[in-house]
């Protein structure tokens, strides 16, 4: 699982918005924050050196709250904005020094975009809008036709071919959306919040139909949200920023289980612990010897093995993987795992008040 | 003597002053002095402006203000031989198209051409309550035998009209396109807007000759493409950034977001350019009647000139007859191009 392929590559990646971004960035490395960079020399610190390796065949969730720059970042990966200072390496190779030309094969071929605002045609319907991507490559619509089709028909909007986007409910549009970027057939996929706009059922339906396309067609995504549980349910790698800055990243269990600082622990209070976290992080690595009370595969929730213990507190299960015995679960661990770890600073507090 | 002298003596400037023309032509205030003979009596309530005539009467040497209207008239018509040689061919086939056009459409027979002009109608609105009311509008100005010149009137605007759009939407695309050159064309634009159309119509009598349709031809123009290159230059610009982005990030080329984006977006915009063109071209086409424009405007004209109150209020209401077909005709080609994309 460690071992994939590094499909894009950011490294200490800035973006200075205002007048003279240049010596701005003196600025920004030499410690300047983000709130006294816009007192003092009125520029807008975008992003402050990102580095994130993002691998292939796998969804790296960015999260962020508004106004953190993660839009930013992500417009970064096909260029649709310039950075101030750093690299952006694609397979590789530093698209920064890209010209026009390779850049806009790139855009046309292996990277597409989904939008927060679907950004389709108006003026053109749904087909034509599923096949923006090779329409813009010079293909006719006889020849993008059936692959424009296949894709809507992939996405549930079989039929719908013929209407023109106003005419679709908002879920509707996304799924277009999401079937022009498939149809394009690149490797990457940036998606900018993409499910955002959409209500808390339909929202639902869309990850799990990403879901679903992911197991199946394994492309490299980049998901931006600023909703945990939505990051959570989709990041293979989960990415924390604020401010412009990154706060951390790595595994979503790893991040929920062992925030790095209060903003994160700010972040996951409210979540339910239960429902996300996952028995293979919270076992013990030794299988069990002696009497257990069943087995639980090791992708199971907490939640699922409370429900399995029916509550029980002396129950203690074999956790298998693909059918071999790789650790055990008790309950108390599980117990403990579902309250958040206390932050230092709390705690502190809370021991002042006991003396 | 006159107020002035005593000005040109203390700054010692006095031969300077008799030096050359003596002779020169009296104003007719000098006149009027001789004549009169009360030279010296010029009372303090009577202090004159230093202007340039003022002036003159005490030095010999400064000029009169008409010799400046004089002079520039003489540059004017010095240039103009000049400004001939390039612009004569570049008009040339304005006056062309003005002419066939007027001859078609006046010498077609009624019964082809009204035909043709309610096809016309349905084409652009698709709607036949339009054409209905076109119908009826052209069948009371040909009933009160003013078919010919309403046929006059709409041939040239049809023409003009056609060449603001041809030239306005274009220049409206390169404004959108870059913040110079909008900065550039915004001040030409507004002073065409807020000149008195009168005030070019004078440089355009001199450069042409007023037997030739492209004079008020030009005049139309440049008063009527005023709307169509803003409109398109805003509609452009006002264009969904969100679909823009998008555009840009399934890597289209300039070209692809202008003609498969940009201007299929800006569509009920620049028709709305049209639309105000259209009506602004009729306006003119009545103004330029001044400058031998055919058509309905020479009647309004003959109305106020002679007193003939008939005639110019009969004309007046041909007018205004042809400007509500030109409105609800264009409101209604609008009103399709929204109905076609109404996402917004
Ligand atoms: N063109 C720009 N000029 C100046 N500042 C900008 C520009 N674009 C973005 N910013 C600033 O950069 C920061 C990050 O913006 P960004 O749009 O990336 O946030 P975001 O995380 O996507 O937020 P949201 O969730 O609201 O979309 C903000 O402080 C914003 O004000
Ligand atoms: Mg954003």
């Amino acid at each position: 699982m460690t071992d994939k392929n590094i499909k894009v590559s950011i490294r200490h990646l800035y973006k200075i918005f205002g007048e003279d971004p240049a010596s701005a960035l003196k600025d920004v490395k030499g410690g300047l924050s983000k709130a006294d960079l816009l007192e003092t020399r009125n520029h807008v610190l975008g992003l402050n050196d990102i580095n994130v390796d993002i691998k292939e065949g796998e969804i790296t969730v960015i999260m962020g709250l508004s106004g953190s720059g993660k839009s930013t970042l992500i417009r970064h990966l096909n260029r649709l904005i310039e950075p101030t200072a750093g690299e952006v390496l694609v397979e590789g190779e530093d698209i920064l020094k890209w010209n026009t030309r390779r850049m806009r094969k790139l855009r046309r071929e292996s990277m597409s975009m989904v939008f927060q605002k679907f950004a389709l045609l108006p003026h053109r319907t749904v087909l034509e809008n599923a096949g923006m991507a090779l329409a813009t490559r010079g293909r006719k619509r006889a020849e993008y036709e059936g692959e424009a089709n296949k894709w809507l028909d992939r996405v549930g909007l079989g039929g719908y071919g013929g209407q023109y986007p106003h005419q679709l409910s908002g879920g509707q549009q996304q799924r277009v959306g999401i079937a022009r970027a498939l149809t394009s057939n690149s490797d990457i996929m940036l998606m900018d919040e993409a499910f955002s706009a959409l209500d808390p059922l339909i929202r639902t339906d869309m990850q799990d139909l990403l879901l679903e396309l992911q197991d199946e067609l394994h492309k490299t995504i980049v998901f931006i949200t600023h909703d945990l549980d939505e990051a959570l349910k989709l990041a293979d790698h989960l990415v924390i920023l604020n401010n412009g800055a990154i706060v951390q990243q790595g595994e979503p269990q790893k991040i929920l289980l062992d925030p790095a600082d209060p903003y994160i622990e700010d972040f996951v209070a409210d979540i339910n612990r239960a429902r996300v976290l996952r028995v293979r992080s919270v076992m013990e690595k030794t299988p069990p010897e002696g009497e257990v009370s069943g087995e639980v595969d090791h992708d199971a929730t907490l939640e699922s093995v409370i429900a399995d213990a029916q509550g029980q507190m002396d129950r203690r299960f074999r956790v298998m993987r693909r059918g071999r015995a790789v650790g055990t679960i008790e309950m108390p661990e599980i117990m403990r795992a579902l309250v958040p770890a206390k932050s230092s600073a709390e705690a502190e507090e809370s021991s002042d008040t006991a003396a | 003597m006159a107020t002035y002298d005593g000005v040109f003596d203390t700054l010692g400037l006095r031969n300077w002053c008799d030096g050359g023309s003596s002779g020169a032509p009296m104003s007719m205030a000098d006149l009027l002095a001789q004549t009169s003979g009360t030279e010296n009596t010029t009372s303090f309530w009577d202090f004159p402006f230093p202007s340039l005539d003022a002036l003159h009467d005490a030095c010999g040497a400064i000029p009169q203000t008409r010799d400046l209207t004089q002079g520039l008239e003489a540059g004017f018509l010095a240039l103009r031989d000049g400004l001939r040689v390039v612009v004569d061919p570049l008009t040339q086939p304005l006056s062309w198209m003005l002419r066939e056009m007027l001859y078609v459409m006046t010498q077609t027979p009624w019964f082809i051409m009204l035909p043709v002009l309610l096809l016309l109608v349905y084409a652009v609105t698709r709607a036949w309550k339009i054409v209905g009311l076109v119908a009826l509008f052209l069948a009371i100005l040909a009933f009160v035998d003013h078919y010919g010149y309403a046929m006059e009137t709409l041939a040239i605007i049809f023409v003009c009209a056609f060449i603001c759009v041809l030239i306005g939407v274009p220049i409206g695309i390169l404004m959108s396109r870059s913040d110079r050159m909008q900065r550039i064309v915004i001040p030409i634009l507004d002073m065409l807007q807020t000149l008195p159309p009168f005030v070019y119509l004078i440089p355009l009598i001199f450069l042409f000759s007023v037997t030739e349709p492209k004079l008020y031809g030009i005049a139309v123009i440049l008063y009527a493409i005023v709307p169509v290159v803003r409109l398109t230059d805003l509609g452009i610009r006002l264009v969904d950034k969100d679909v823009i982005e998008a555009a840009d990030a399934f890597g289209m080329t300039r070209n692809q977001k202008l003609f498969g984006v940009q201007i299929p977006l800006a569509l009920p915009n620049i028709m709305a350019g049209v639309n105000q063109t259209i009506m602004m071209s009729l306006a003119m086409v009545v103004i330029a009647s001044m400058v031998s424009a055919p058509g309905l405007g020479i009647l309004v004209l003959r109305g106020i000139r002679n007193l003939e109150l008939g005639v110019g209020l009969v004309a007046g209401f041909g007018i205004v007859v042809l400007a509500i077909a030109l409105d609800r005709v264009t409101k209604a080609a609008l009103a399709r191009i929204d109905a076609s994309q109404s996402s917004r």
